[in-house]
This record gives structure tokens, sequence and C-alpha cells, in this order.
């Protein structure tokens, strides 16, 4: 009896999805991103952090913001591969292509091919969208050496190793279109990244992964405004040459009874360093002149999540960047600024609450000693709503 | 030398040949349930414990570690695991276990579905569209479940067809007897009225006869408020019930309130097999399942 009801209810399925129209019934995962945010500063977000001039500065928002709305449209394009797009709705109007890429799903082996646009593997929260992220912010590692996230146009290539130790190795090839590298017209590639992770349970309450990456790429003439000389002026350099990242990251969590639910404990860490090695165009604009530079940053963060009962969250976040001594050609000695000696800094706390899996407040609260001289007390209210299907989240 | 090395060759192909079916079964009741139809010709990993929430599962190294080197994945389906199993299958680059293809598998799919939604708005919480994913809970369940999975196992490993066959019979033989014998014990069940914390057991409802009356959760998947719990207490008022239900993984915060203030018997269910110790497999799952609830009538 039960058996015919069944292929009664699923005969009227198929007849109401055929009445519905056969397209419909094909319609990939459709969801949207809802985010804004309150931000409160005390000095100006347009700002760097000392010695990284030359560096990105994805900055912040003063004042109600909605933030970047996103859309996200998946689907199985055919038995072997899989298509996922990614739009960002700019609250200033104009869409950017976020992620749009193309991967395999039947290749066995280990194997995964992904290509077209997306956030490279590297890292631990490289490949995390925004709406993923446990702090309003990026940490001012990822804000300063990848301009928040590394997104790259080209091919990845994972394996994952048959065995009981989870261990994947990935390369990506790609453009290099962003920063550290710079659009160029050229055939071949621009920029490669090599990974790989390694990550395992310890009981059932225990979990971690463990991450190295490497990242190359070269820049020309990559200009970047306002930095400041020794002569006291700010000017616009160029700098051509290679870029090399060397990445290492690690996660561990820890859940009561494996049940996170109810109570969870997430610390990561990760740490970047990257040697720039070519020639600075100093001040392009006036002198112009152009000599030998190589500088080494780095810099790292830790962070504790812990979610101490259901739907509630506290994180704390300690950041710290070291913008390196940089060895300046003769020419340019008396002009580019070799050793800021100072080192940026930041500390971070956020409290969360979450009514549902779809929806997110969040306040933080950021000590802000990125920039000498200039302390930041920062404050910020967030919220993050998610529509429609709702996709699994990676680890 | 050369012939201890070629000895060694020969018992690792020979261990390869004779290699166990690898089976990643996503919640316990279908490792035990794997385990009895397969028994030792299946080398069984089970991705989740009895005391997590089957809902709120992360997509761990472990697990994408575990799914690439199986042969079959046994789930639930009915988006039970939505949360995880399609990153943890997508990350395997195992093309034989993704969804649809030969080595999936759905305990869903071979039963009749409860609660199927008229309407899918997230405004009524955390629902699932193909209908309330808890099938476990009834014991009836499991033999169109087992003659299911019993032909994948066939279909994935033929040359142990007989012994698959075999086992299946022995297992729906000494199920059927088992089913008669709790139908009997669970008598007194019929027609009890309940209070559940969770959705979880309008199947075991369904069987035993029990009478839902309410729900500790405002909607599914969402914690219970103290004032929403107050509101619970005055439906009870009117339609007394005897016993509050919930599953292990489940705080007990919510139940104890209601069982003190009602007051009525507060019972922990297993959920399924290791969700307390006397269900360690599918026979006892049911055994303590039933005795648990008899005792919260006393």
């Amino acid at each position: 009896m039960f058996r015919i009801f069944g292929l009664c209810s699923a005969m009227l399925l198929c007849q109401s999805a055929y009445a519905a129209g056969n397209e419909s019934a094909f319609n990939p995962a459709f969801s949207l991103i809802l985010s804004g945010t309150y931000g409160s500063l005390q000095q100006d977000p347009a700002t760097p952090a000392t010695g990284f001039a030359m560096n990105p500065n994805p900055g912040h928002d003063q004042g109600f913001n909605i933030g970047e709305s996103e859309m996200g449209i998946s689907a199985n394009i055919d038995p072997q591969f899989r298509g996922v797009a990614t739009l960002a709705l700019d609250p200033a109007g104009g869409v950017s292509v976020e992620n749009a890429f193309v991967q395999t799903t039947s290749l066995g082996d280990g194997l995964n091919l992904k290509f077209g646009r997306f956030f490279s593997g590297l890292g631990y929260l490289n490949e995390q969208h925004a709406h993923a992220w446990d702090f309003t912010d990026q940490p001012l590692v990822y804000a300063a050496l990848w301009e928040n996230q590394l997104g790259e146009d080209g091919v990845q290539l994972k394996w994952l190793a048959p065995t009981d130790l989870f261990v994947e190795l990935g390369a990506e090839a790609g453009k290099g279109r962003g920063f550290p590298g710079s659009e160029r017209a050229k055939n071949g590639s621009g920029a490669g990244v090599v990974f790989v992770h390694v990550g395992d349970d310890i009981g059932i309450e225990q979990s971690w992964r463990a991450g190295l990456s490497l990242h190359r790429t070269r820049a020309v003439e990559r200009e970047s405004t306002d930095v400041p000389d020794l002569l006291g002026n700010t000017v616009t350099n160029q700098f051509t040459g290679d870029s090399r990242t060397a990445g290492l990251d690690l996660v561990w969590k820890y859940a009561p009874n494996g049940n996170i639910k109810e109570r969870y404990l997430k610390l990561q860490g990760e740490y970047f360093q990257r040697t720039e090695n070519g020639d600075l165009a100093y001040d392009t604009a006036g002198a112009n002149v152009t000599d030998s530079y190589t500088v080494t940053q780095s810099g790292w963060y830790v962070q504790g999540v812990y979610q101490f009962m259901p739907r509630w969250r506290t994180g704390l976040r300690y950041d710290s960047l070291d913008p390196g001594i940089a060895s300046v050609g003769a020419a340019n000695s008396g002009n580019i600024i070799a050793d800021y000696a100072f080192k940026p800094s930041r500390t971070t706390v956020m409290l969360d609450y979450s009514p549902s899996e779809f929806s997110r407040i969040r306040v933080q609260l950021a000590n802000d000693q990125s920039r000498q001289a200039l302390s930041d007390k920062q404050f910020f209210v967030q919220y993050i709503m998610s529509l429609g299907a709702h996709g699994a989240h990676s680890y | 030398m050369h012939k201890m090395i070629l000895s060694l060759l020969l018992l690792a192909l020979s261990s390869l040949s004779h290699a166990a079916l690898n089976v990643f079964a996503c919640e316990p009741e279908w490792a035990a349930l794997t385990q009895e139809l397969a028994g030792d010709q299946a080398s069984i990993y089970t991705a989740t414990g009895a005391l997590q929430d089957p809902h709120r599962v992360e997509a761990r190294p472990s697990l994408i570690a575990k799914a690439r080197r199986a042969d079959l994945v046994v789930c639930t389906g009915a988006e039970l695991e939505m949360a995880w199993l399609p990153v943890v299958l997508r990350e395997s680059g195992n093309a034989n276990v993704q969804p649809g293809g030969e080595g999936y598998f759905e305990a869903a799919s071979a039963v009749h579905m409860l609660e199927v939604p008229t309407r899918l708005d997230r405004g009524d919480g955390d629902v699932h569209a193909q209908g309330n994913p808890h099938i476990q809970t009834d014991a009836r369940n499991f033999l169109p479940i087992a003659h299911a999975l019993a032909q994948k196992l066939m279909q994935r490993d033929p040359a142990n067809k007989a012994l698959y066959q075999q086992r299946l019979g022995a297992f729906e033989q000494r199920w059927r007897a088992a089913l008669a014998r709790w139908e009997k014990q669970a008598a007194p069940l019929k027609g009890v009225a309940v209070v559940v914390q969770h959705k979880g057991f309008p199947y075991l409802s369904d069987w035993l006869g029990l009478h839902e009356v309410a729900v500790l959760e405002p909607k599914p998947g969402m914690e219970p408020s103290a004032s929403w719990l107050a509101q619970v207490l005055d439906t009870l008022q009117q339609h007394p019930a005897k016993l509050v239900l919930r599953a292990a993984y489940q705080s007990e915060r919510p139940s104890a309130w209601i069982a003190q203030r009602a007051p009525i018997a507060a019972v922990e269910l297993p959920f399924t097999v290791g969700g307390s110790v006397a269900a360690n497999d599918l026979y006892s799952l049911f055994d303590d399942t039933i005795a648990r609830l008899l005792k919260g009538l006393q």
C-alpha cells in the first residue's frame, strides 16, 4: 500500500514538474547572500599599514554599508562537469565576477580539475567566501599580501592520496592578474601555486588540517601611489620583478562528543613570507630613478573561535605584520625608505549570534596598531543573511 | 631472500584480490545494517557518531580521505547530510560514489517518507523537501532498506552475490521475528501522548502508535526559547502527555525543563546504534528504545 502510494506521489511530482515546464525543472541551485556593516573608525581607513604602502589596502568602510551582496549559481553541467558562478553586487552599482569556474566530477583516482576564475587553494582562509569568515574582516596578512583573497583566472589540479590520512596535493597555473602579480599581455602562465594539505581526526572530538603553500608570480610596472619617501613626500613607484611567497597554515577544531551544534572550539593560525626581487622605479611622475629593490615581507595571525552555547560564538584574533628591511640600489638609497622600524599589529574580539544556520549578527572590536602613531579603535556591527540554496561548507 | 620478497609480494597481491568492499556509512545505523548484510566481506567506516547532530557535521579532511577509497557510500539521503556530504564526495575525487552513481546508496529512496512538506519555505525552519529524514526510528523500514542495500552490494561485488543473498535471507528472518517481539512488547505504548524535542520521531510514532501532541523546537532545527517552552507547557495543560522524547545527541535542557514542570517523564532514546551503552547493534537499538519508552510509562 505504501509502495503504491509512493509511486503515485512520485508520478504526481513528475507530472507537476512536467506541467511547470521542463526547463525550470533543471534550474541550478541559486543563493543570495545579503550582508552589511556599520563601521566606526578613529583613523582614515585609506591610510595603509606602516611599511606596506606598496601593498594593497582593502581597508574598511565607515558608517552604514550594505557591503557586497553575493549571488551564487551552481549545478551539474553534465555527468562530467559542474559549474559554479559567484557574482558580487557592488553597492555603488555594477557586478563583478568573483568566481566563475567549471570543475570535473568524474575524473576519479582522487583527481579534481577546476578551471575558470576561482579563489586559489593556498593557505586556509583564502578559499573561504566572505560570508563564512569568522570576523568582519580578513587578517592583516591577507589584506596586505593578497588584497584579502587571491583570485586566479586559470586551472587548478588537485590530487588526493589513497591513504587513511588526508593528503592533498594541488597545483595552479593562472594569469596572475591580481596583486602581487600585475595584468600583462603574455602567453603561458603568469602565476603558479603549489600546495599540500594534510589532515585527520584525533578521536571523535578533535580534527585538524595543516598546509604548506608556495606562490610565484612576476609583476611588471606594478604601480603604487602615495608611497612615503625619505624626503618626506609621497610619490608614485613602479615595481618590476619576481614575487615568491611561502605560507604555512594550521587549523584545529574540538567539539565535545564531536557535536558542533552544541559547543566547539576552533583554533587557527597562518604565516606568510614574501620575497620580491627586481627593480623599483622611484617617483615615476617626477625624478623617475630606477634601481634594484629586494624586500622580504611577512605576517601571521592566530585566532580562536568558541561557540559557548548553541547559536552564540565569540572569537579572539591577533595579527602581526613585518615590512622587512629592503635592500635598495645605490641610485635610490637616498629616496626609498628601506627600514620602517615598525611592526604593525592588531587585536580583535568578536561576538556573534546566529538565530539559524541562515542568519548571523556580529559585533566586533579591534585595537588596530597597524599604523605607526595612529592607534585606531575600530567597532563594527555586521549582518550576514543567506537566501535560497545553502550549499555545504568546506572544513 | 628473493623467495621471501616473492612470497611477500604474493601475499600482498592475494590480500588485494580478497580485499573487502570498502563501505563509507554516513550514520551508525547504516554501518550496522551493512555489517549484517556483508559480514566480514565489508570494511566499514562510520562517518558520524550517535552523539553528533546528524544535520550538523563538518566536511572534515578525514571524511574526504575515507570517501576517496570507498567502493560504496551508504547514507540516509533526503537532504539529511546536505551540510557536509556534497563537499566530501566532490573533494574525494572518487567517481564511483558520486550521487546517482554505482557506488552511492540512499536508504530514504527505499521507504515511504513521512512529513513531506506541502510548501518549501525557510520561514518554516530546517525542513527537508523530500520529507522527514529520520527513517531509522521505525524498525519496519529496515526490511525494504536491507533488500535495496543487498541489491547494491551484489551489484558492487558480484563475486559474492550468493553470500549477500544468503545473509539477506537470514537477516530478514531474524528481523521479522524481532519485529513481532518488539511490537508485542510495545503494545502498552499504543496511543500514548508524547512531546518530542525535535521532529526526529515521526517514524517511531507511526510504528508504535505514539501520539505526538507537541514539539519543543519552535521550528525544526531551532533551539526553543524559555517563552516558547512556556507556551508548550500551556498546550500540555490542555493536551496532557506522558513522555517527552529526545535523541541522545540533543541537549537535555529543554526536555528536563518541560519534564520537571509538566510533570512528565523525560526519555532519552539512543536514536541510532551507539546512542546508549546498551544499543550496540540494530537489535539492541530497538530493544533499548522500547525498554526506555516502557520505563518512562511506569
